[in-house]
């Protein structure tokens, strides 16, 4: 591929807005907002990812996801960079992956409620305990209680509804 | 079949950890920037993968499938974050090793966890107990860290403490609630702390690497986060109704590379099949 007929990056970003999240398929990786940049270096396509959790056991899939991409697109020189900083953070979840979450049954992450692990008024504040209300994906009833601070992944916690009984997952602040 | 004891010891296996332990290139001299950055980065890795590794010992035997779960998880991040610890000791010992060369082919005098991290699981409010006292230093020392003079470290330790806030506050919140909860529970968890308690000061001891490391303000000094600790580690015994035991006697050694016997019996079988198998990929 000469210089001239490499695809613009808005055609990556089209063609990396196709592939699924490979934990939650209903949302893709762009949308997860872990893709932090498409650029050129020389003819070389450099696309810089950012992992959710450090010890996301889809981060390689992931890349492996974006190159395959890339490649059946025609694009052959492609280098993936990982980036740590700005660590990712769950306010990077599109608003329209948020209702795609919903209807798959994971509640999506209530902005602003990440856990801080700090003492408040002599008690570690628990944020994201008996104060916070997530709405049942399956029903929306208000009335729901934490299982586990941990779920199906890390990215989780478990939920359940006490008025239609639906164990959920809930997107957990980062 | 498996391999029986003289395959593991093999040629290849003695061959490729001498490899490994440096590609033919000489050892970082001790006491220089680099060697101090080497060890202060393991003793963060090791604490994170041993840890880890122990954790992860729980996966399909815990009480109920949600904190087996949980405990999974929990195991997950601190892999994960031992990836990018390790991952670092070796591109600051230049000496071509990777994370998983670290983990796998290195022998228990050359890890530098604390000792606290090594302990067996015991029943599972051991295993929160021991999750609570580290956890208590962990998010203090994450904090510090980023504000480390290597940019490196200040990322990694970023990214670490989002995750660590949520460990925190789940191991706080069991300790409490078993602790402040059945005889039976509360019981368990005084034992608990009776037996750890004498492994926390340990995390407290600085040596002259860390004086270093602490002067050149690339990570904090051990000493100094021992006030965090004290006041999150008061507090949360308080709730939990439990009595913080009398004394300060602290084991010391695995921040140097000295451990206990449950060392050699982690990495057994933590490292098994690397040394069985030489060079294994996934």
């Amino acid at each position: 591929m000469s210089a001239d007929t490499l695809p613009d990056t808005e055609e990556v970003w089209r063609w990396l807005s196709e592939v699924p999240d490979p934990e939650i398929p209903v949302i893709t990786i762009t949308e997860l907002g872990i893709i932090r940049g498409v650029e050129y270096d020389a003819d070389t396509l450099v696309v810089t990812v950012t992992p959710t959790y450090s010890g996301c056991p889809a981060t390689s899939m992931i890349n492996l996801q974006i190159e395959e991409k890339l490649r059946d697109n025609g694009v052959e020189k492609i280098c993936l960079k990982r980036q740590l900083s700005p660590a990712w953070t769950t306010d990077w979840i599109a608003d329209a992956a948020r209702e795609k979450l919903r209807a798959y049954g994971i509640a999506p992450p209530i902005d602003g409620t990440a856990a801080a692990g700090d003492m408040v008024a002599g008690r570690i504040a628990r944020m994201t305990g008996e104060g916070l209300t997530v709405n049942c994906p399956r029903c929306g009833s208000a009335n729901t209680f934490r299982v586990s601070q941990f779920g199906s992944t890390p990215c989780k916690a478990a939920y359940q509804c006490r008025d239609c009984l639906e164990p959920f997952d809930y997107f957990k602040c980062i | 079949m498996a391999p029986s004891l003289s395959d593991i010891m093999t040629p290849d296996a003695a061959e490729l950890a001498r490899a490994a332990g440096g590609k033919g290139r000489a050892p970082l001299e001790m006491g220089t920037p680099a060697h101090d950055l080497f060890v202060g980065l393991a003793r963060l890795g090791d604490n994170t993968l041993i840890l880890g590794h122990r954790v992860s010992e729980w996966c399909g035997h815990a009480p109920v499938l949600e904190e087996d779960i949980a405990l999974a998880n929990m195991a997950l991040d601190l892999i994960g974050q031992t990836q990018l610890w390790l991952g670092l000791a070796g591109e600051a010992e230049g000496r071509g090793r990777t994370a998983d060369d670290l983990a796998f082919l290195r022998d228990a005098w050359h890890f530098y966890n604390i000792l606290l991290v090594e302990r067996p699981n015991r029943d599972f409010g051991h295993t929160l107990m021991r999750q609570f006292l580290f956890d208590a230093w962990h998010q203090p020392m994450l904090k510090a860290l980023e504000g480390s003079s290597d940019v490196r470290i200040a990322e990694i330790a970023q990214k670490a403490g989002k995750e660590v806030a949520y460990h925190i506050e789940r191991s706080a919140d069991l300790v409490i609630r078993l602790g402040d909860g059945t005889e039976e529970s509360h019981a368990r968890m005084q034992d608990a702390l009776d037996r750890l308690w004498p492994y926390a000061g340990e995390m407290f001891v600085g040596d002259a690497v860390d004086l270093r490391l602490a002067e050149a303000g690339v990570m904090p000094a051990p000493e100094d986060l021992r006030a965090a600790w004290d006041e999150t580690v008061h507090a949360v015994l308080s709730e939990a109704t439990l009595t913080r035991p009398e004394g300060d006697f602290a084991h010391k050694g695995g921040r140097q590379g000295r451990h206990t016997e449950d060392m050699g019996h982690i990495l057994s079988s933590m490292q098994w099949l690397q040394r069985a198998y030489p060079g294994a990929t996934w």
